[in-house]
């Protein structure tokens, strides 16, 4: 994000309009708020890599009691700050990589779909079934039937300039 | 967990297993969202432009209009004007029959397809239904009754197979299959979308008579249904106004097209109608900008003082009457020869075109009518128009307390309408109160939205049925479907880009006084939206939109003439002409497609150029008579004297980059 540090002020009125958008995009009666289940993408899309208890606790702060709608008025300058503060930074490359690398036991450099699904689905924060489903649909390789994580995290890295 | 080591060996190693899983979910539930926002834009996209696409409609009433208007018999476009005009050939009863008797038509030993034979029976239909391989899924049957809500052609290449299914049904079961009507069961509407085009394609010799005929059974649709005086089904919606009596006792017959402008009689060269035009004119400053503009699903009530009839200058009788030196029979006369009521239908009595006493009443009740009709949702209704801070689409044109006004009339429990695509295909509103239903999976976009459709038993409670056509796009992966519709989208928006090329380089150039080519990201993104309007999330799309950024600033410049590469065909050196046209090309198109009556896809060098010559004068464009002539010349590809439509609209199209 290499925006032109002048002065503080420019970069945190620049900051909230990017965030002001990311929500506008799910604001579908046009109302300021969008429904809590959609804070997450909502997070994400604006280049940050919560965990779901992070999620959680963020959604616990701004949420409306109790209504399942959250406002941009609570939602501004909670997000601002984790933005300021890069609460939830990016997972670096070579991290993901010894990530995968200790679940591919045998060193085999792929992995199995059902080895990948029995650590998707069971350890962590467990995948949904249709999470699972979709990941195994966009990343096994379609003629040996297996992942090569090697070269998914290479393609699949975030538009810097978000 | 399968770790057979020793117990701290085994504790850490299992450790680390599980915050690897945690870190991998992590990134990829980051990835996905990612993908579910641009997702999300592409939708927003998309809607904008269909949205823009309905207010381009109403610009084209508003030209009809002013060509009313600004008619003199003096003008040397009189008899274009007067083409576009013209009479319906309306027979007679007695010749319409003859006219439209299939028996005469000559089916050649050739043909291989299904011979129908009336009265039509099941069998016929399962032929018709098997012979378009039609993968159904529970037929229609007195057991089974459907309700089919409008916009049954249009957008798609086999609108005239639907419609004969649907047809068939309908003769086969007419207690038990009910179609209501569309904005798209529209003549002037299907020269637009695509309609027309098809059926002229497929029947080249009888194309036309089918047009006609379908014409008058698009009037003849009912436009709402009532499940067990519970459940209210129309296309579009209704306002507080909505009145299940009225519309039930309306001839609806007699409204056959929403834009359809009307005709131009002999009562239009005497002194009268210079008065009318005088009065009219001074309504002419106010935009008519199409139909109450509601709330969105805000919690507070209906909004706006700020309502607009539409349409102002054809059915619906001027509000101030006063106003009008017009002998009120005249009036009566003509307002129902505007509404396709000819004497010779033999409908229209002879004492009703005499004085008629209960004119104040009449003329009341017609207008309320009027209203009652439009409500239906037959017309295009303007989700953007006159308020700027409820541009986003999404959301009813009325608010939740007309909901339950008129819900509440009529002791109804839930309204079903359709119109607007949803992407699960199906979405609640007003508290459950209304629900949108939209079949058509994939609706903009291979991938786009799923399509649904409601089982409803004696429990009035509904089910729904969702699905996505083409085997494709569901074996697609998420990136993959969002990938190809957002390519689609911004296609489209590129297109609307750079039909406001010069509003845009303006807009620009506010933000850069010392003229460096380059604004930042955020004027950018404000200038944008300033001058489109569509309230898109720009600063989100930008990635997509703008190639190489640097530092938050826009090489504006270089975008826009990035975005300025148009099919190498058309020359024309003057730009100004060049955006006008592209601003209004499908408004041109729908014109020229009327102008063309015999459906031969051309028009002449002359009536191209008198129909943009009139556009033009109308928009106030300053576009010399050379200009214009040299503009038609270089459209006439083959210089033969004639346009091509299709060839016309070919030049439009923006090369994909």
């Amino acid at each position: 994000m290499a925006e032109n540090r002048q002065s503080a002020e420019p970069v945190v009125s620049d900051v909230q309009k990017k965030i002001k958008a990311a929500f506008e995009a799910f604001d579908y009666e046009s109302n300021n708020t969008v429904d809590v289940r959609e804070i997450g993408t909502i997070i994400n899309s604006l280049g940050c890599f919560p965990t779901q208890a992070d999620i959680h606790d963020f959604i616990a702060k701004v949420e409306e009691a109790h209504t399942g709608y959250v406002h941009l008025d609570k939602f501004l300058p909670a997000m601002t700050k984790v933005l300021l503060e890069h609460k939830f930074p990016p997972i670096p490359e070579d991290v993901l990589l010894q990530a995968f690398e200790v679940l591919d036991k045998e060193k085999k450099g792929y992995l199995e779909p059902e080895e990948l699904t029995k650590y998707m689905t069971q350890e962590g924060d467990p995948f949904t079934q249709e999470e699972m489903d979709e990941m195994l649909t966009a990343f096994t390789d379609h003629e040996t039937n297996v992942i090569y994580y090697k070269d998914l995290i290479s393609q699949l890295t975030i538009d810097p300039d978000m | 967990m399968g770790c057979g080591m020793g117990k701290s060996q085994q504790l850490k190693k299992c450790d680390r297993a599980i915050r690897a899983a945690l870190l991998i979910q992590r990134w990829y539930r980051q990835y996905v969202a990612r993908l579910e926002m641009r997702r999300r834009c592409t939708w927003n996209i998309f809607q904008s432009i269909e949205y823009a696409g309905e207010q381009d409609q109403i610009k084209l009433y508003n030209f009809f209009g002013f060509l009313m208007d600004h008619f003199t018999p003096a003008s040397s476009e009189r008899s274009l004007i007067s083409h576009i005009f013209r009479e319906n050939e309306i027979c007679r009863d007695i010749e319409w029959e003859r006219y439209f008797c299939y028996k005469g038509i000559e089916v050649p030993d050739s043909y291989t397809g299904p011979h129908l034979t009336f009265p039509m029976t099941f069998c016929g239909v399962s032929k018709l239904v098997e012979a378009f391989k039609h993968k159904h899924n529970g037929l229609p049957s007195s057991e089974k009754p459907y309700v089919f809500n409008g916009d049954f052609v249009d957008r798609g290449k086999n609108s005239l197979e639907i419609l004969l299914i649907l047809f068939g049904f309908l003769l086969v079961y007419p207690n038990d299959v009910h179609l209501n009507r569309g904005n798209h069961e529209d003549h002037i509407v299907n020269l637009r979308y695509g309609f027309t085009k098809e059926v002229l394609g497929k029947y080249r010799v009888h194309g036309k008579k089918i047009l006609k005929l379908l014409q008058k059974i698009f009037s003849w649709l009912p436009l709402a249904t009532v499940i067990d005086h519970k459940v209210l089904i129309v296309h579009g919606g209704i306002s507080d106004m909505t009145d299940l009596d009225t519309i039930a006792k309306l001839d609806r017959h007699k409204y056959v097209s929403a834009l359809r402008p009307p005709k131009l009689t002999h009562h239009a060269v005497n002194g009268n109608k210079t008065q009318t035009m005088n009065s009219r004119n001074g309504e002419a400053d106010r935009p008519a900008e199409g139909r109450r503009r509601v709330c969105s699903l805000t919690h507070h009530g209906s909004p706006p003082a700020r309502r607009h009839d539409f349409p102002r200058r054809s059915l619906h009788y001027p509000p101030v009457s006063s106003q009008l030196n017009w002998p009120v029979e005249e009036e009566l006369k003509r307002r129902r020869r505007l509404a396709g009521f000819d004497q010779s239908y033999g409908e229209l009595k002879r004492s009703d075109s005499d004085s008629d006493p209960e004119s104040g009443e009449t003329t009341e009740t017609d207008e309320n009518e009027w209203k009652q009709w439009t409500c239906c949702g037959v017309t295009q209704c303007p989700r953007m128009a006159a308020f700027p801070n409820e541009v986003r689409g999404g959301g009813c044109y009325w608010g939740p307390d007309v909901t339950e006004k008129v819900l509440g009339r009529h002791n109804l429990q839930l309204l079903i309408r359709s119109h607007e695509c949803k992407q699960e295909g199906y979405e609640f509103c007003h508290d459950r109160r209304v629900l949108t239903i939209f079949s058509a999976s994939n609706y903009y976009e291979v991938g786009s939205n799923r399509g649904a459709y409601i089982r409803m038993g004696h429990d009035l409670i509904p089910h729904f049925a969702q699905y996505q056509a083409s085997r494709t796009s569901r074996e697609l992966t998420l990136r993959q479907s969002v990938g190809w519709t957002e390519r689609s989208a911004l296609q489209a928006l590129r297109g609307q880009l750079f039909a406001h090329k010069s509003d845009l380089i303006s807009a620009f150039q506010e933000f850069d006084p010392n003229n460096t080519g380059t604004i930042s990201l955020s004027h950018w993104a404000s200038a944008t939206e300033k001058v489109l309007n569509l309230g898109l999330p720009w600063r989100v799309l930008r990635p997509q939109l703008v190639s190489g950024s640097q530092y938050g600033m826009v090489n504006y410049q270089q975008w826009i003439r990035e975005l300025s590469i148009t099919e190498p065909k058309l020359e024309i050196s003057d730009n100004s002409i060049l955006e006008t046209m592209y601003k209004n090309h499908s408004n041109l198109e729908t014109i020229f497609r009327i102008i063309d009556t015999d459906h031969s896809g051309s028009i002449s060098v002359e009536e191209f150029h008198q129909t943009w010559k009139l556009l033009s004068s109308h928009l106030k464009t300053e576009i010399s008579d050379k200009a214009i002539t040299d503009l038609a010349h270089s459209i006439d590809f083959n210089k033969d004297g004639s346009i091509d439509i299709n060839e016309f609209m070919e030049a439009f199209r923006l090369i994909e980059v």
